[in-house]
């Protein structure tokens, strides 16, 4: 947080600013300072907010051309395809756009695990940003149902199937959720306003979480603390505007690629079929981005603790900050962790392969082990690694590294010991 | 502020306290509509039964019709079926239920077409058992009398309420 008072050039600027001080909040969001070592992979969070707008723009377009009838929802996304100027522009940024969404949102939550960002103080930051994640995964879901084909239509029943393993009450949700005894009409017509309800609470919550990091202010490759403003920060803008704007336009050239020359690369071929109640699709499977949930609902035998597990795979992020009893943050100072980071990324890597592959024989049983290590990496692993791991010395500043060894370093190193020993 | 004079609530106390009360009250009855109207409807509801004219199924087959939205099997079973269906011992069972008790008149069998595992329409006449049933999506099989003997799904397929409205009509719901 900037500490100086700020006050408008202009008159009608001041008039404005003493009765709304949004000019106050500009200045604030521009001249707010930031570690001048930030890597491209803080880009993201610039990325992923252009993302949520460009979902909630699209989607406000298609929403005055799709209807949201079970009869008439799946000719009515054929009649975007076709009939609707641009429709299918706008359709295939919508559909690839979550999945963009998602691939921007993992880079970001994985950015978030190496460099310790969950770590005090910014724990809120985290809790928000997986609120955000969750809710981002039942949005994405909702949409999924909206063009009524087969897939949409089986994938809402085992999804929403899940909450039946819950026991007394479990019929009665189910039945509740559907508005009637089987995924039908009235299913769809609240997934749709639900659909578009999300997204503008998922915006809320992406001000809480911008909110909640301008109070610590960012994390850095380093993972120290620096005084803000200092020698060690740039201001937000130009600096890192121009750099997010940057690292946005090589990110929209991947964008463009899916939707200009594989739109449905990531879709399923079944969901140009239309909804039949009738006829299960030999092989359900959800979108990419929910496979590794998925293989972890599966690799459990009984169906309760499966649901339990898949959910439990979530909620141990959120208590992550808990869970690692590290005090240092950044993986570069954490040889032992660094390591496991990459076992971890490897193993969300083959759980969602196997979440897309057949249940059964090796399949299952790489499955199970990789849904074990997951539970291990969080549950075991990172509690007893903050304790155990020799961790390498950390510079106390960020030019530090640079003027290594210089005489005022050594000397504040020293000042800081005897702080340190009272 | 003495202690005795803490405890001794007032009247500002109680009405605080009957405020709140009626508040909270009123709130619930507010909520409630806003989420029972997610239940099912009249409409919904006024499709509860459905009659199904089965004099054209064979022994040996199987028909799919819709029921609330779901499919229902009914299958004529064929005497070699019915036998395995009730020789089968209890013990072996996942869910130990018996056919007497699963298709009242041993040769028709009602049972709802949905998996209990996670709600996909089991393929009839797959699976590990003869005359029996195999959920695709997770590899759950079914035998003749539609109980569950292997795979995820926790239990057998429902039976739903159903009655023979004469020799050649059933009336499920």
């Amino acid at each position: 947080m900037s500490s100086h008072e700020y006050t408008p050039k202009s008159k009608f600027g001041k008039w404005f600013n003493d009765r709304l001080p949004l000019l106050t909040l500009a200045n604030h969001l521009t001249d707010y300072p930031t570690p001048k070592n930030l890597n491209y992979w803080w880009t993201f969070g610039g990325i992923l907010t252009f993302c949520l707008i460009t979902q909630i723009i699209t989607g406000i377009v298609l929403g005055m051309h799709y209807i949201a009838h079970a009869d008439l929802a799946f000719a009515s996304v054929e009649h975007i395809m076709r009939d609707v100027n641009y429709g299918w522009l706008i359709r295939y940024v919508h559909a690839n756009g979550a999945s963009m969404f998602f691939l921007a949102v993992y880079i970001h939550i994985f950015r978030a695990l190496y460099y310790g960002s969950y770590k005090s103080p910014r724990e809120m930051i985290w809790i928000i940003g997986m609120l955000i994640y969750f809710l981002m995964m039942a949005t994405a879901f909702l949409g999924y149902v909206l063009p009524w084909g087969q897939m949409s239509f089986w994938g809402a029943t085992v999804i929403t199937n899940l909450f039946s393993a819950i026991p007394l009450i479990g019929e009665s949700i189910t039945n509740w959720l559907w508005g009637g005894y089987s995924v039908d009409n009235p299913t769809l017509t609240r997934f749709f306003s639900l659909h578009y309800l999300f997204p503008f609470l998922i915006l809320g919550l992406v001000i809480l979480h911008i909110w909640a990091l301008h109070v610590p202010g960012n994390n850095n490759p380093i993972g120290i603390d620096l005084k803000k403003p200092s020698k060690d920060t740039v201001p937000f803008h130009p600096y890192i505007v121009i750099k997010d704007l940057f690292a946005l336009l090589i990110f929209l050239l991947v964008f463009a690629f899916f939707v200009f020359y594989s739109p449905n690369i990531l879709g399923h071929s079944d969901n140009y079929i239309e909804a039949n109640p009738l006829v299960t699709p030999a092989h359900i499977v959800p979108e990419w981005y929910l496979l590794p949930f998925y293989a972890i609902l599966r690799s459990v035998p009984d169906k309760l603790l499966g649901v339990i597990a898949m959910f439990a795979a979530i909620f141990v992020l959120v208590i992550l900050p808990w869970l690692d009893t590290s005090k240092v943050r950044s993986a570069l100072f954490r040889p032992i962790y660094k390591q496991f980071y990459w076992f971890l990324v490897a193993d969300v890597l083959i759980l969602g392969y196997m979440g897309a592959m057949p249940a059964e024989g090796t399949y299952l049983l790489i499955a199970r082990v990789a849904t074990a290590y997951y539970f291990i990496h969080f549950l075991i692993i990172l509690p007893m690694l903050g304790k155990k791991e020799k961790t390498l010395e950390v510079p106390l500043s960020l030019t530090e590294p640079v003027l290594g060894g210089s005489a005022s370093t050594a000397m504040a190193r020293d000042d800081l010991k005897l702080k340190s020993l009272g | 502020m003495s202690d005795s004079e803490k405890k001794k609530p007032n009247r500002r106390d109680f009405i605080l306290t009957a405020t709140t009360a009626a508040g909270a009250v009123g709130v619930g009855a507010a909520v409630w509509p806003l989420i029972d109207q997610m239940n099912p409807d009249a409409s919904v509801k006024a499709l509860a039964s459905t009659e199904v004219d089965i004099s054209s199924v064979q022994p040996g087959q199987s028909i799919t019709v819709l029921w609330r939205g779901k499919p229902v099997f009914i299958k004529r079973r064929t005497k070699e079926e019915i036998d395995s269906a009730r020789n089968v011992n209890l013990k072996d069972l996942k869910h130990p239920e018996k056919d007497e008790d699963r298709a009242k008149n041993p040769e028709w069998l009602v049972t709802l077409g949905i998996c209990t595992h996670l709600g996909c329409v089991p393929l009839t006449n797959k699976g590990d058992y003869e005359g029996g049933w195999f959920c695709p999506c997770h590899g759950s099989h079914y035998d003749t009398s539609g109980r569950i003997r292997s795979g995820p799904a926790p239990t057998n397929l429902e039976v739903p309420e159903y009655k023979f409205v004469d020799s050649n009509t059933i009336k499920i719901g």
